[in-house]
């Protein structure tokens, strides 16, 4: 398998504040990876970041920025219009809000196909009833003429998924898709994009603070802190060996590892995501973290935890509390 | 939709039917119209006289009625100054004062759209401040002055555009120029402040998500949704010209329904300010009825409810 996507040292910036520090990133084709934090520590901006939809007080710097091999840090808005919708896709958290309210679901979904792929409307309209049919909205060409006003929240967000799929994207990064829906309505659009994940061997960038969503779907996860990539580890590695004090304190209500309630929140960790300017050094979890001693305040390197599992934490894996305090 | 429709009909009834309420009031609120009828050198018979000839002597609700009544099947009686039938005089001037508002309009349009649309997508730029600054130096523009510097530039030294008149499509044109400056501003503000919440909202970021041109994320979806409260504005804008284009009428010396309305108040003759007056008043309920079903048009969500 070759890397899909490949995020190396992404930073972000909306004026003096940082909201991305350095987050690195890998995807490989037909993978999902699940990206979890506390709301605010820059999952969503990591995301805009790699689709180029960034809002324009936005400034974005990498090391390393491609996709399929080709760097995306040197294409300009049209070069990445031509990946957006084709090659990678996005759905996002707020399902009301999404669809355009004055155009039927079949021409906002026609003018993907129309856009990158051409062919006629009439083709575009065929395809977007196979995929209403596919996200298991019933009779798709009745809802094809209806306006985003006359679905519910949760066809809304079908209707999304459906519309990124138009061009057979490789990649669909999804922000939070379930967050606003009702729990019952929640699982079933997970189970969903689970699904469409396996039949079509999609690359998907997961987004979500649900810890029962990521031992279901996961096959890799990226735990984020205040715009870093503290841990990163296969889902079944991380659920039996969180290393980063910030993940085990996320973990830290989960009874049995690996067998998340659904719908369990982040473990609760006193204080909130601290802003921080670009000048900051040192861990930024110091202020939350049980184990900080004066070393927090230095340079951190990234450690192994073992194969395909780093931490960014100046404590030894395998670390118990109150034990490897020093040095 | 049908009672979205019928519910918009029945204010714009209403409205109507206030407005011939007031249109009789006002003339007969300014002094016993018999006398200002009579001239200055009648005689008290004379007076009587004319009351009973113009059945000004009769209750004040049967008159009221009598005129609805006609008003109703488009008879607004005779006028007392022009000696002709007022519906005549009106109907012969009104197709002047519309090519005249839509003229306006579309220059006015043909300008804040653009500019509000630029405006927007530069928010906070230098170009977005210069063209407020300029709508802002036009609205506060007399149309009258405006009129007459136009007059004097494009008229008298360059000798584009003909000064008055209505006798080719050409004579429209400053006068139309100058009645646009004045519904500029505001369409533009609408148009830049729509655009600018249109471009910022969610769906807009789908538009992207999906890789759709600027042109396409501009134009179709941003633009098609700041475009409501555009219309709605633009109607009245429309209601306001048309009945602001006594000014310009007069100073252009275009026999249009404004240039009536002027002459008929200066002479007192009451039947035919009625009539303007109630015309305006029903074209403007008119216009934004219009504006409201084209609304609908646009916006799904005003069709349903
Ligand atoms: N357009 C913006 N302008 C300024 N700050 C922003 C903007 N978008 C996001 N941020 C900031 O970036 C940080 C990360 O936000 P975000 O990525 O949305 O968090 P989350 O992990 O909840 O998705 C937050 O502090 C947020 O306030
Ligand atoms: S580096 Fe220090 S403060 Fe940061 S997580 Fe590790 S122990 Fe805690
Ligand atoms: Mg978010």
């Amino acid at each position: 398998m070759s890397r899909l996507l490949e995020v190396e040292a992404l930073e972000v910036s909306f004026g003096a504040a940082s909201a991305v520090r350095g987050a690195s990133l890998a995807l490989d084709r037909g993978e999902t990876l699940c990206l979890v934090g506390e709301s605010g520590c820059g999952k969503s901006v990591t995301a805009l970041a790699v689709m180029g939809l960034l809002a324009r007080n936005a400034s974005r710097g990498a090391a390393r920025l491609s996709f399929d091999g080709q760097d995306l840090r040197g294409l300009d808005e049209r070069g990445m219009s031509r990946l957006r919708g084709n090659r990678m896709a996005m759905i996002f958290q707020e399902p009301m809000t999404s669809l355009n309210p004055a155009y039927t679901v079949g021409s906002q979904m026609a003018e993907v196909m129309l856009r990158h792929r051409g062919g006629t409307r009439a083709a575009a309209m065929a395809r977007a009833e196979d995929l209403l049919g596919r996200v298991r909205i019933t009779s798709p060409a009745m809802r094809l003429g209806q306006y985003p006003h006359q679905l519910s929240g949760g066809l809304r967000q079908r209707v999304m998924i459906a519309m990124a799929l138009m061009c057979d994207p490789e990649l669909l990064i999804a922000d939070e898709p379930t967050t606003a829906l009702d729990v019952t309505v929640q699982a079933q659009i997970l189970r969903l994009l689970l699904d469409l994940q396996k039949d079509l061997g999609l690359a998907m960038l997961l987004i979500t603070h649900d810890l029962g969503v990521v031992a279901r779907v996961a096959h890799r996860v990226a735990v984020m802190y205040a715009g870093e990539v503290v841990e990163t580890a296969a889902a079944a590695d991380l659920f039996a060996r969180p290393t980063h004090p910030y993940t085990r304190g996320l973990l830290a209500c989960v009874p049995v590892p690996g067998k998340v309630a659904r719908g369990a929140a982040l473990g609760s960790i006193a204080g909130v995501v601290p802003r921080l300017g670009p000048g900051f050094s040192g861990c930024g979890f110091r202020d939350r973290c049980g184990e900080a001693t004066a070393a927090c305040g230095g340079t951190i390197a990234r450690a192994s935890a073992g194969e395909g599992h780093d931490y960014l934490c100046r404590l030894p894996p395998g670390w118990r509390a109150g034990a490897g305090a020093a040095p | 939709m049908l009672e979205f429709l019928a519910r918009r009909l029945l204010v714009a009834l209403l409205v109507c039917a206030t407005v011939l309420t007031f249109a009789f009031a006002l003339t007969r609120l300014g002094g016993d119209l018999a006398i200002s009828i009579a001239g200055p050198n009648a005689t008290a018979a004379d007076i009587e006289q004319v009351r009973v000839a113009y059945g000004l002597d009769r209750p004040l609700p049967l008159q009221f009625l009598e005129w609805v009544g006609r008003a109703a099947t488009g008879d607004f009686g005779q006028s007392y100054f022009f000696k002709e039938k007022v519906s005549k005089l009106i109907f012969d001037r009104l197709p002047i004062t519309f090519a005249l508002g839509l003229v306006g309009l579309s220059i006015a349009l043909a300008v804040a759209l653009p500019l509000g649309i630029v405006s927007a997508l530069r928010e906070g730029s230098w170009t977005d401040r210069a063209i407020s600054i300029v709508a802002l130096l036009g609205q506060a523009m007399p149309s009258f002055w405006l009129g007459l510097v136009l007059m004097i530039t494009l008229g008298l030294h360059l000798g584009w555009l003909p000064i008055s008149g209505t006798g080719s499509w050409e004579h429209f044109v400053m006068p139309g120029i100058v009645l646009a400056f004045s519904a500029i501003p505001a369409l533009l503000r609408l148009t830049r402040s729509g655009m600018i919440d249109a471009l910022a909202s969610d769906y807009i970021r789908t538009a992207r998500a999906k890789g759709l041109s600027r042109r396409s994320i501009v134009l179709k979806h941003a633009a098609r949704n700041a475009a409501m409260p555009v219309v709605s504005i633009a109607a009245v804008q429309l209601g306001f010209m048309l009945g602001g284009s006594i000014v310009i009428e007069t100073v252009f010396a275009l026999h249009g329904v404004g240039f009536l309305a002027w002459e008929s108040i200066s002479k007192n003759d009451f039947p035919t300010v009625q009539a303007v007056v109630l015309l305006l008043a029903c074209i403007y309920t008119l216009l934004t009825l219009g504006a409201d079903l084209l609304n609908a048009v646009l916006d799904p969500r005003l069709r349903a409810s």
